[in-house]
């Protein structure tokens, strides 16, 4: 029981990180991101490929992980600059299919859909596996934690009130004198530099990778998370991620509990509890757990 | 009264023309805007004032013609590139950026903000922490001319709908500008207000700044703006003092249409 709590909050470490940068695209740039696994498989699969190829170190993989991603995110960002709402959405969404078959297909460089294996962990083998659990787990949550101080600052910043101020009503920035799409192309590179260096943590955590794991829905999730959380707040976006991974784990138990139901009765009330649980959230809670709040005042 | 040698114009613009489909909102626009005025731009509904203000600022590019601001050649610049170079206009319907307050409002307008880039915004310099004081003092400094003080911390979507004019107002007035368009100042605004506003734009013009008016109270305008301009058709059809233009038959056409039997 123990080793499954680490394991999950392990995970809810990723959940958080991945947050954290949809929190920087969507939550304060307002530009909608259903491509975000695309950019977490971008940087597990760097990270995985040189440090098991290469034989790069893995702090070194990790970072590679994010600039792959970040680039990725520049790239994309200047692609949908005239695209809002839907039609983004839509274009980030095959985004991340592209990467998932790309990383199906092309053998030679990600071995296809068996995966890559034997992906170096650290301390893996010297020490207990409960032991790697811990160790992970510290750096998992240190991981989030300098950057959440990192995004919180920017959030507080003139340039979190322009990213803001592009969500609502981007003719206003500009007028207000602000190169609206170089604050979307910075937004965009520095949430997807968060999402990869996630999806590089992830990969030395599994020691394994293959596309199927970089599904829609873990997109879904996140994006749930961070709705939950509370858009546009940092602290949000990891409170949201916690309460996702609690309601999806702790609803495997409550289908336990409750006797004389067939195994797919069970996992349609599974289901069924997540979405009315959120459902729920929303409707009575529609800012979210940690509404989004500035803090500039006029005497400060 | 308009002046027998004017100085060189602020604003020119020459032939501006824009089409959305087969409508042409502007046909060949003409007009001037000389430094120290308050220019009025009137004319009846569809005549193409939103549009010349569209396609001053940039915020839609003009399908042909000339924009001159200062003697540089703006024609068809991004929005942020006018505004840094000193031509600043508001929205007609008053667009706050609601979940932003007031402060952070007129503080987005500020200009030169080294604290717009990454690295500044997380290490927070010396350098960006003094703009950011010099441009709060500034922006309690518009809140106080304009009776906004009280409310400097409350949510912009909490203001009410005079409010919201003056904000639109403050905020271009962060932007540092020259010369200021106003897309109807006092739309929707009473008349204790509407008159304040006013006041507020005489002000503004006798410190030097210039500004162009776009509003549908004659009252208004009659007490404001020399010279008007009246609109007609996407193009400029008369120019005069506010009793000249209201007297000249064209005008009265322009607004009333033409008699059907004369």
């Amino acid at each position: 029981m123990e080793a499954y709590l680490v394991a999950m909050l392990v995970f809810a470490g990723f959940y958080a990180l991945m947050a954290l940068g949809l929190n920087v695209i969507w939550g304060l740039a307002g530009m909608v991101n259903l491509g975000l696994v695309g950019f977490f498989a971008v940087g597990a699969y760097a990270s995985a490929l040189l440090t098991t190829k290469l034989l790069w170190p893995m702090p070194l993989g990790w970072a590679a992980g994010a600039v792959m991603a970040a680039a990725a995110g520049a790239i994309m960002a200047l692609i949908v600059a005239r695209l809002r709402g839907d039609y983004l959405a839509i274009v980030t969404l095959g985004f991340a299919e592209v990467i998932r078959l790309v990383a199906s297909n092309e053998i030679w460089l990600t071995n296809g859909t068996d995966g890559i294996s034997g992906i170096p962990g650290p301390w893996r083998g010297d020490v207990s596996p409960q032991g790697f659990n811990l160790i992970y787990l510290g750096i998992v949550w240190t991981a989030v934690a300098v950057v959440f101080v990192l995004l919180a600052r920017l959030s507080h910043s003139p340039f979190g009130r322009v990213l803001r101020a592009i969500r609502e009503d981007q003719d206003i920035a500009a007028v207000a004198g602000k190169p609206v799409l170089w604050f979307k192309v910075r937004a965009f590179t520095i949430g997807a530099a968060v999402l990869g260096g996630a999806g590089a943590l992830y990969a030395h955590y599994n020691a394994y990778i293959a596309p199927d794991g970089f599904a829609p829905l873990l997109t879904i999730y996140i994006v749930l998370a961070l709705t939950a959380g509370g858009v546009g707040a940092m602290r949000g976006a990891i409170i949201g991620a916690l309460f996702v991974i609690a309601l999806l784990e702790s609803t495997r138990f409550l289908s336990a509990v409750i006797p004389g139901i067939s195994p797919v009765q069970k996992a349609a009330l599974r289901e069924g509890t997540i979405a009315l649980s959120l459902i729920l959230l929303l409707r009575f809670r529609p800012q979210g757990l940690i509404p989004e709040k500035t803090r500039t005042k006029a005497t400060p | 009264m308009t002046n027998a040698s004017p100085p060189t114009p602020l604003l020119q613009v020459r032939g501006l023309t824009r089409r959305f489909g087969g409508v042409v909102a502007l046909d060949g626009l003409d007009l001037e805007v000389r430094p120290g005025t308050v220019t009025g731009l009137i004319g009846p509904n569809g005549a193409g004032k939103s549009t010349a203000f569209q396609c001053i600022s940039g915020v839609i590019p003009p399908d042909a013609g000339q924009v001159l601001f200062n003697g540089q050649d703006i024609t068809g610049l991004r929005p942020d590139r006018i505004t840094g170079a000193g031509l600043v206009r508001s929205f007609q319907i008053a667009r706050g950026i609601p979940r932003l307050t007031v402060l952070e409002n007129l503080l987005l307008y500020g200009p030169a903000q080294p604290g717009e880039g990454v690295a500044a915004a997380i290490l927070r310099p010396a350098a960006m922490r003094a703009r950011e004081e010099a441009l709060r003092e500034r922006a309690k400094a518009v809140a106080a001319r304009l009776n906004l003080t009280a409310v400097l911390d409350n949510q912009a979507s909490a203001l009410s709908g005079g409010q919201k004019k003056l904000m639109e107002i403050g905020r271009a007035l962060m932007a540092e500008p020259r010369l200021l368009l106003l897309d109807e100042p006092v739309a929707g605004v009473n008349p204790t207000l509407s008159a304040e506003i006013a006041t507020h734009i005489g002000t503004l013009r006798d410190e030097g700044l210039t500004v162009l008016i776009v509003e549908h109270h004659m009252d208004f305008v009659a007490s404001l703006c020399d010279p008007v301009i009246v609109m007609a058709e996407g193009r400029r059809l008369v120019e005069g003092s506010f009793a000249e233009v209201a007297e000249d038959t064209r005008v009265q056409e322009a607004y009333m249409g033409r008699r059907a039997h004369a």
